[in-house]
């Protein structure tokens, strides 16, 4: 089976001069989910603002199928859709449903169509009486799923999350963490949270210095790099 | 805050909300030149237009004394050359400056109050205001909050550290927090961008639906250009 995502020998470096990825070989398969884990700083996030171009580096990525470039730029962005951390940046038009509909009406759909796909995509993540709500008055949790309608609406292929438990309070990081299992798009997600990362993903890859150091099963790789609190815990207790 | 007020007034469902964007404005466009070019006889003409300010007020269900004072916001300003007119031997002009102001500020704030920002901006559109002014006053408007917030909280952390005391050292750690605030809107901007650009955006926005203008909106225009209109020639005529 052919990856949904398939990247190969990724280097990037900022202006700076800080070296964020290092060589980075990473493929993901339809229906799989993957947490990207790693210390702040490890290149995870630069990974993926790689994969819709929003950052161009040194290699191949490749979305469905198409080589990431500036040519296919407009194909990949609706084939793949990314969900900040912060959803505030992502919710900027003034009603609930001008924002999901945001994402439709710039792949040409017309007013009709997008207003179809944005109401479907509020239904899908439960947001069906907010349409005329003005995002700022939504709660956290409301904010990340109306954030993360605005990107099903563009029937995407591949979901990449990033933190998306940072701000949510744990009934609405469960409620979350039900949606995306109900989602059934291949979704990358870049987590701290390892327990959100053990209910979510079928698989982990851990990030260091811009590398891609460990990969396999999510408990397998939580436990070889210590990443569980409560392991880290009994170890500097001993 | 202040646009949280009016954002919540402007959801209203009274007839002056429901009037399509373009009526409204065409509406105070008319009431503003009828105001600014009105001179003679302006007193008994200011309190017509009063009149009329307040009974499309009182019609929206909106708080009459709330508004009143909210267009006050505007008095700061006009009061100051207001005085410089009177010092120089004006003291029409400086009256005339006081009431034109307030009124105009009135009638301002009665068009924002009814009518949400969406819409506002669609209407705005339609009269071929720049497309990237308009752009810019609806990121303003949605970052405000999240900006304010910032600030909040930047200065409840101050606080908790000793506050920012007067003088030279308070003046400096206030300088260095609107810095760090400018720092950060301008991260926050990038990640907006980003955003944008991630769900397909080429610099320009798409709208959802282009309201259409009915008979009703076009009643409401000929009566709200219409009665300034005809309280100025009255009193032109009269006088």
């Amino acid at each position: 089976m052919r990856p949904v995502v398939q990247v190969r020998d990724l280097h990037f470096q900022y202006e700076d001069g800080t070296v964020a990825l290092a060589g980075v070989d990473f493929d993901l398969d339809p229906g799989e989910t993957v947490a990207l884990l790693g210390a702040n700083g490890s290149g995870k996030t630069t990974f993926v603002l790689h994969l819709n171009g929003l950052l161009e580096g040194r290699g191949t990525v490749e979305v469905c199928g198409l080589p990431v470039k500036k040519e296919t730029l407009t194909q990949i962005r609706q084939k793949i859709g990314i969900v900040f951390q912060d959803p505030d940046d992502q919710l900027f038009m003034p009603s609930v449903l001008e924002d999901v509909a945001f994402g439709a009406l710039n792949l040409g759909l017309s007013p009709e169509q997008a207003t179809a796909r944005a109401r479907t995509a509020l239904a899908q993540v439960g947001m069906v009486d907010s349409y005329e709500k003005a995002p700022y008055h939504l709660s956290a949790g409301q904010k990340k799923r109306v954030a993360i309608a605005g990107v099903l609406a563009m029937q995407p292929d591949v979901l990449v999350l990033d933190e998306p438990t940072t701000f949510l309070d744990p009934p609405g990081q469960r409620a979350l963490t039900a949606l995306l299992r109900s989602l059934p798009q291949s979704k990358l997600v870049v987590t701290h949270d390892v327990e959100f990362a053990r209910s979510l993903a079928t698989r982990a890859v851990f990030f260091d210095k811009g590398r891609i150091i460990g990969n396999g099963p999510a408990d397998r790789i939580i436990e070889q790099f210590n990443w569980d609190q409560k392991h880290a815990t009994q170890v500097s207790g001993r | 805050m202040q646009h949280v007020v009016l954002e919540r007034w402007s959801r209203g469902s009274s007839f002056l909300h429901r009037r399509d964007a373009r009526a409204k404005i065409l509406a105070l466009l008319v009431f503003l030149t009828v105001v600014a070019v009105s001179s003679r006889a302006f007193q008994p003409l200011a309190l017509v237009f009063l009149a009329m300010l307040l009974a499309a007020a009182i019609s929206a269900h909106l708080p009459v004394m709330g508004v009143l004072r909210r267009a006050a916001v505007v008095l700061p300003f006009s009061l100051t050359f207001a005085g410089i007119s009177w010092l120089s031997g004006d003291p029409r002009r400086a009256a005339l400056l006081v009431e034109k102001s307030y009124l105009s500020a009135l009638a301002a704030l009665l068009l924002v109050a009814t009518t949400p920002l969406p819409q506002l901006l669609r209407g705005l559109d339609w009269l071929g205001v720049p497309g990237f002014l308009l752009m810019v006053a609806q990121f303003l408007y949605r970052y405000l909050f999240v900006i304010t917030e910032q600030a909040h909280r930047m200065r409840l952390a101050g606080l908790c550290r000793g506050g920012f005391k007067r003088g030279g050292r308070g003046f400096r750690a206030a300088a260095g927090a609107l810095g760090v605030l400018f720092a950060r809107s301008y991260e926050r901007a990038e990640s907006i961008h980003r955003a944008m650009v991630s769900r397909g955006f080429q610099g320009h926005f798409r709208l959802l639906s282009t309201p259409r203008f009915r008979l009703a909106d076009a009643a409401f225009l000929c009566l709200a250009a219409g009665l300034p209109v005809a309280a100025l020639l009255s009193v032109r005529i009269w006088s």
